[in-house]
């Protein structure tokens, strides 16, 4: 008998445990200045922060939901609560981390993944990160790698002010606005010039509480001639309610720095995922994102770079997969503001079981941008006739002396393939299971190995009992 | 009484997209021997290659596929694979992100249900590739992507060799070749034909993949009926006098 199963009862149960809920304290439900207060005073945010958080809340008020994209009329900020404390302080030890907690994140192979391959590890839960810890031999080198709320006041505080929400900021839309008000927790990197750290470090965003928010803030600087390599996960248990993430990632790539960004999201399918990133990039530096989005309802992410100084380099890689009742809208934006610089965007996009899967791109290339390179590709993969996909690729280019290229691909899994590989003695859902998983290769070739073997189990999961 | 037939098809008949393609088709092949179907286009070879093979495009309307005592027609692609049937395909499919070496591989563990030593296996498999001509760094390429015509038959037969099926269908292996290459493939399937002991239906309209193969029977086949059946010396017939005869023999 072929397997056949509800996909929304299988694919995430690894990911789809849920812990009661007993944190000491949530805000209201809704978004009141009263509210942004609350959370700005059991913070304690320094004043300027408090101001901030107020000023963006006004600025979310006046302005509009954005109406070019997948509806997000299941989202009621009414019924949303935006910050959900832990029962626990921040830690690292992870003796310390309580049970309940601690038990999540084994379940999710955090602290195994910190044993074996990277230099610090960060672990946020619902508002305000749980475990913080990064390798001795890291912060010799005189790297910083913290939580926000320490950053806002430490050694760094004057960096972060300098830097906070100035590449995103609050007017950039409705939801950066929101971010601004009742942000909470995040990591914030420093490398120091001409450092290379050379393991990754991760942090890991899990949102427990049903009908709350995570708005957690990362700001990373590699300066000078500096390498890192920063990877972000994402993921949550479904109830039937609305949960919402409105993250901020901000990265400064300093000159002739690199900083790599990985993320695989894997958001419940009841998240509405409306999350910002982008980059700002120095003369001769170069940013590399490799984006995995599996998870939420909504979408809407697009990871931008801003080309800003000469020889600036971004590299895009992603991979979208839109199941059953997911909408994902992805893609990136690419700015060449400088003579002399290079985009490569590489993405994938699968749908299947009427997911819908639209891949957005955006590359502008200003006058100034001379001898400016841009290469965009994406390709599609529908697994059946009720699933979509579209491509919406825009393109801004102000001088002539560019080369810009775009290619969009859209297919399916053809029988004679399945035919052909069933022949040699693999199983239909084997053989479909192996078409994805080849069609998704060279990103998960740019992953690190854990995230690749993640990726390639979510793409076995999702293809499970997907023979109707 | 068990017979010593591999293969028996009794009296099959096959749809294509409502239209029937075979007619009533009668063939014994046994363990060891090779058959050699030939015919003019359009008649129905392929059709029959695809059909033992279980493609679900081909729909049997009548008749039976007995295969080891066991009749296989509704049995699933793979399950016939397991069983011992090998189809190489006239145009093989390009499967980007799974290298040549790594399909393999699956497929062999798939087959035999238990995981195999890297060590081992990639021995035999250079081995293989080397009876084959073929460049090592093909294995560790996609399947098929971007190899010529030459390279993606000589994949086939590669697969062929590890995979050791009992029964070998060859669908137009030599068609597109160049002389060398056709040399080098038929090389591979002597292997698979003497050291592996493996039985053969071999389709063709091109003799030169048979001059170093023994051949056991030649079959012709027209409009979906085999009209002949006969030994290796009606392959030189056809080969000197084409199908006329049998065609106007209808």
């Amino acid at each position: 008998m072929r397997e056949k199963t509800n996909v929304n009862d299988v694919d995430r149960s690894m990911y789809d445990f849920r812990n009661e809920e007993k944190d000491v304290y949530r805000v209201k439900e809704g978004l009141t200045p009263a509210i942004v207060e609350k959370i700005s005073s059991e913070k304690h945010d320094p004043v300027w922060m408090q101001n901030f958080r107020l000023e963006s809340l006004q600025i979310y008020n006046e302005m509009k939901v954005p109406d070019w994209g997948p509806s997000i009329e299941g989202l009621n900020m009414d019924d949303i609560v935006t910050y959900v404390r832990p029962n626990t302080k921040m830690s690292a030890k992870w003796s310390d981390v309580p049970e309940d907690i601690k038990d999540t994140f084994e379940k999710l192979g955090i602290p195994q993944a910190e044993r074996k391959s990277l230099a610090g590890v960060g672990a946020q839960y619902d508002s305000e990160l749980v475990y913080h810890n990064v390798r001795e031999e890291v912060a010799a080198q005189g790297v910083v790698y913290t939580d926000m709320e320490s950053a806002l006041t430490g050694e760094y505080a004057d960096m972060v002010k300098k830097h906070f929400m100035k590449l995103v900021t609050p007017r950039d839309h409705k939801f950066a606005a929101l971010h601004g008000a009742v942000w909470s927790g995040g990591s914030f990197v420093y490398v120091p010039p001409g450092v290379s750290v050379e393991i990754p470090l991760q942090s890991y965003f899990r949102l427990n509480a049903p009908g709350a928010g995570q708005f957690e803030h990362t700001l990373i600087i590699v300066d000078e001639g500096a390498y890192l390599h920063f990877i972000e996960g994402c993921s949550a248990p479904k109830y039937n309610v609305a949960n919402l993430h409105a993250g901020c990632v901000e990265l400064f790539v300093g000159k002739n720095a690199k900083l790599r960004y990985s993320t695989i999201e894997n958001w419940s399918k009841n998240m509405y995922n409306l999350n910002t990133k982008r980059a700002l990039v120095e003369e001769g530096g170069t940013i590399e994102w490799v984006s995995g989005s599996f998870g939420s309802h909504v979408s809407y992410l697009y990871p931008m770079s801003v080309l800003n100084g000469e020889g600036a380099r971004a590299e895009f890689t992603g991979i979208t997969f839109a199941g059953k009742g997911q909408n994902l809208d992805t893609g990136t934006k690419v700015v060449h503001n400088a003579p002399k610089t290079t985009s490569y965007v590489n993405t994938k996009s699968i749908s299947k079981d009427g997911g819908i899967s639209t891949f957005r791109s955006s590359v502008v290339v200003k006058p100034q941008a001379k001898q400016s390179k841009s290469a965009v590709s994406c390709q599609s993969l529908m697994l059946d006739d009720i699933s979509r996909s579209d491509t919406i690729p825009a393109m801004d280019i102000r001088t002539k002396d560019a080369d810009v290229g775009h290619e969009a691909r859209i297919g399916r899994i053809s029988d004679e393939a399945v035919f052909y590989l069933m022949s040699r003695g693999i199983s239909e859902e084997e053989a479909r299971a192996m078409i994805v998983s080849g069609f998704a290769d060279n990103v998960s070739k740019e992953l690190p190995l854990e995230y690749a073997v993640e990726m390639n189990n979510l793409i076995r999961l999702e293809m499970k009992g997907s023979i109707g | 009484m068990m017979s010593n037939n591999l293969l028996e098809v009794k009296d099959l008949s096959v749809n294509v997209e409502e239209q029937q393609i075979l007619r009533g088709i009668n063939l014994n092949i046994g363990k060891g021997e090779t058959h050699v179907l030939m015919g003019p286009n359009g008649a129905g070879k392929s059709t029959l290659g695809y059909t033992i093979m279980g493609n679900p495009k081909y729909s049997v309307t009548g008749g039976e596929i007995i295969f080891n005592g066991k009749n296989i027609v509704d049995e699933e692609v793979n399950v016939r694979a397991k069983d011992g049937i090998f189809l190489s395909f006239q145009n093989p499919i390009e499967i980007p992100g799974i290298s040549l070496s790594n399909f393999i591989r699956s497929a062999l563990e798939q087959r035999n249900g238990k995981r195999i030593r890297l060590w081992e296996f990639k021995k035999e498999l250079k081995k293989a590739m080397e009876v084959l001509d073929m460049d090592e760094s093909y294995a560790e390429r996609d399947l098929n992507v971007g190899f010529s015509g030459g390279e993606k038959k000589k994949a086939e037969i590669l697969q062929l060799l590890m995979l050791k099926p009992s029964l070998a269908i060859l669908d137009e292996t030599d068609s597109g070749l160049d002389v060398d290459a056709v040399r080098t493939v038929s090389k591979g399937v002597c292997e698979y034909q003497k050291d592996k002991e493996g039985s053969l239906l071999i389709i063709t309209h091109n003799t030169k993949i048979l001059e170093s193969l023994h051949v056991d029977y030649t079959h012709v086949l027209v409009d979906g009926k085999i009209v002949t059946t006969g030994g290796a010396e009606l392959v030189e017939e056809i080969n000197n006098n084409g199908f006329d005869r049998f065609v106007k023999g209808e």
